[in-house]
């Protein structure tokens, strides 16, 4: 299925930060939805910002608009505020984007864990993420490293727990 | 440097003091002379030289012995100069400081500077040569003079005498400067006479002269001049002046405004008004503080001044979000518009197209779409649409 872009997308001055501050306001949230789900659709969890510029998000070509740099800049703040999105290095060149927040993943986990009654099982990360039992979920293809916070949110509510195997990391659910 | 002469230092009876200036050293031909540190005087009649410190030390040529004179531009470490060239020595010179001297020409160097002025001041007096008009009492030229520059008349009555010389002869000056100036206003006077007579006439046949004819005409008028102008002269200066100004402003700017759509920017108003007072130009700070006038005089014009600095006078029957929303519908109507071409549709400046649209985008009703091709402002769908 392909990625259905927004009206906003079409639409040239969605490419230029907007002055008015009730117009940026709204243009901005377009940006922040846009990006997520996007993401979201290609399954991807980082962003390296230099690359991004050219990618079909931000760089239209059918209307030839391209969002500069400095704004794609204050549209990560905005999702970093939002607790979407966590820089990996200081210089803020690549980032993770989390179009779903640890809670929610947990959640799903958690979902799916009680639905097939198999709480108080032990799984390995890799059977969550990538076993073909999984296969369908949601979550299923989830990096490792957002998987494990959301098994620390799980954890953090005492419906899982964290376990440490001979060469990988698994949990046991409650 | 031999054609100079001793001399006392004070002017003649009749001859002006024209123009001095300090630190200045005399060059003979190129060589340094021990003339080094001294005022230059130029009068209507002599250059002279004295000394900075010892005043009774003093040197004088006359102008007639100037054959001509220029410039030499400063350079590293040295300062700007004017060469004089004079005429061979006259036969019976009287003593001065040099015997003789293997150069006919000198150089005057201005270590303080001051070249410009004096070099312009020069010029003045060899092109008007007064001193062949105006005799001093105690001519230099003749021969057989016993001490070098003794002035006649000595004590009180003398310096007396002297100022009365040289205030006769600055009143001479300013009149003949303000002759040329008088006329012109004379004549000046008469063609707003006739411009007046020919449009009472006017008014008088209406019914003769097509209405079009009239307005050419009227535009003549204003192009051409104001009858009584608001001056300084007939009003005063300050804020009385301003209030008048003001009435006269308003009265005048009524129709172009009008005409550009009831906004024009201060730079062509001031434009419009020099060009139709003709003579008695106002300054910027004038038309300035006349304008600020408007609204406290209850004028039906405002000064305002947008956030970009810009400063228009507005018709107070000018309505600001009439003309937002039309700018608005204009913009909806062709999905996109640029400052260029709102100003071609409308037929105003493009700076008040631009600030035109830059207030509708402040209220929101518009968005702007900034590009390498131009800025352009669509209609604000961000708010709308969703």
């Amino acid at each position: 299925m392909s990625f259905e872009w927004p009206w906003q997308y079409n639409f040239p001055p969605f490419y230029s930060l907007q002055p008015n501050a009730n117009t940026q306001h709204k243009q901005l949230a377009a940006w922040c939805s846009l990006v997520l789900s996007y993401l979201r659709h290609h399954k991807l969890y980082t962003i390296d910002v230099l690359e991004a510029q050219e990618s079909p998000l931000f760089h239209n070509k059918k209307i030839q608009r391209k969002f500069p740099i400095e704004a794609i800049q204050v549209v990560l703040e905005e999702l970093r505020k939002k607790g979407n999105l966590e820089w990996i290095d200081k210089s803020k060149t690549r980032c993770l984007i989390m179009w779903r927040r640890p809670e929610e993943w947990g959640k799903l986990v958690y979902q799916w864990v009680s639905k097939n009654a198999m709480t108080n099982s032990v799984f390995t990360f890799y059977e969550l993420s990538n076993g073909d039992d999984t296969e369908g979920e949601e979550f299923h293809g989830l990096e490792e490293w957002l998987l494990l916070r959301a098994l620390q949110f799980l954890q953090s509510e005492r419906k899982a727990e964290i376990i440490t195997l001979s060469d990988s990391k698994g949990v046991k659910f409650f | 440097m031999d054609r100079f002469v001793w001399a006392s230092g004070l002017l003649e009876i009749n001859e002006t003091l024209v123009i001095q200036q300090r630190g200045v050293r005399l060059y003979d031909g190129d060589e340094k002379t021990k003339f080094d540190l001294g005022t230059v005087v130029l009068s209507t009649h002599r250059l002279l030289w004295r000394e900075q410190k010892k005043h009774d030390c003093c040197i004088a040529l006359l102008l007639s012995q100037i054959i001509f004179f220029e410039e030499q531009a400063a350079g590293i470490g040295k300062s700007a100069k004017i060469v004089v060239h004079l005429q061979p020595i006259p036969p019976n010179k009287e003593a001065g400081p040099y015997q003789s001297s293997k150069y006919s020409y000198i150089k005057l160097s201005f270590k303080e500077h001051g070249q410009i002025e004096f070099y312009r001041r020069l010029s003045e007096e060899l092109s008007q040569k007064r001193w062949e008009r105006i005799s001093v009492s105690q001519p230099m030229q003749s021969p057989g003079r016993s001490q070098a520059g003794r002035v006649r008349a000595a004590g009180i009555v003398g310096i007396e005498r002297k100022l009365e010389e040289k205030r006769k002869e600055t009143d001479k000056n300013i009149t003949e400067a303000f002759e040329d100036l008088s006329k012109l206003m004379k004549k000046a006077k008469e063609m707003v006479d006739l411009s007046k007579l020919i449009a009472n006439k006017i008014k008088d046949k209406q019914g003769d002269i097509s209405e079009d004819e009239t307005i050419r005409f009227k535009s003549y008028l204003l192009s051409m001049g104001i009858a009584n102008p608001v001056t300084r002269e007939t009003h005063g200066s300050g804020t009385h002046y301003h209030m008048q100004l003001a009435k006269q402003l308003s009265g005048i700017l009524q129709a172009p405004v009008e005409e550009q759509g009831g906004m024009m920017a201060l730079t062509e108003v001031y434009c419009l008004t020099n060009r139709a007072r003709g003579m008695e130009l106002l300054s910027p700070e004038d038309l300035v503080n006349a304008c600020k006038m408007f609204e406290a005089l209850n004028l039906p014009m405002r000064l305002r001044i947008f956030d970009s600095g810009v400063m228009v006078v507005q018709l107070q029957s000018h309505n600001e979000d009439e003309m937002i929303a039309s700018a608005v519908e204009t913009v909806s109507e062709r999905g996109f518009i640029s400052s260029e071409e709102y100003a071609k549709l409308v037929g105003i400046s493009v700076l008040l197209a631009k600030e035109r649209l830059l207030l509708a985008e402040k209220v929101g009703h518009l968005c702007r779409d900034d590009s390498v091709e131009s800025l352009r402002f669509y209609p604000n769908l961000f708010l709308t649409q969703d």
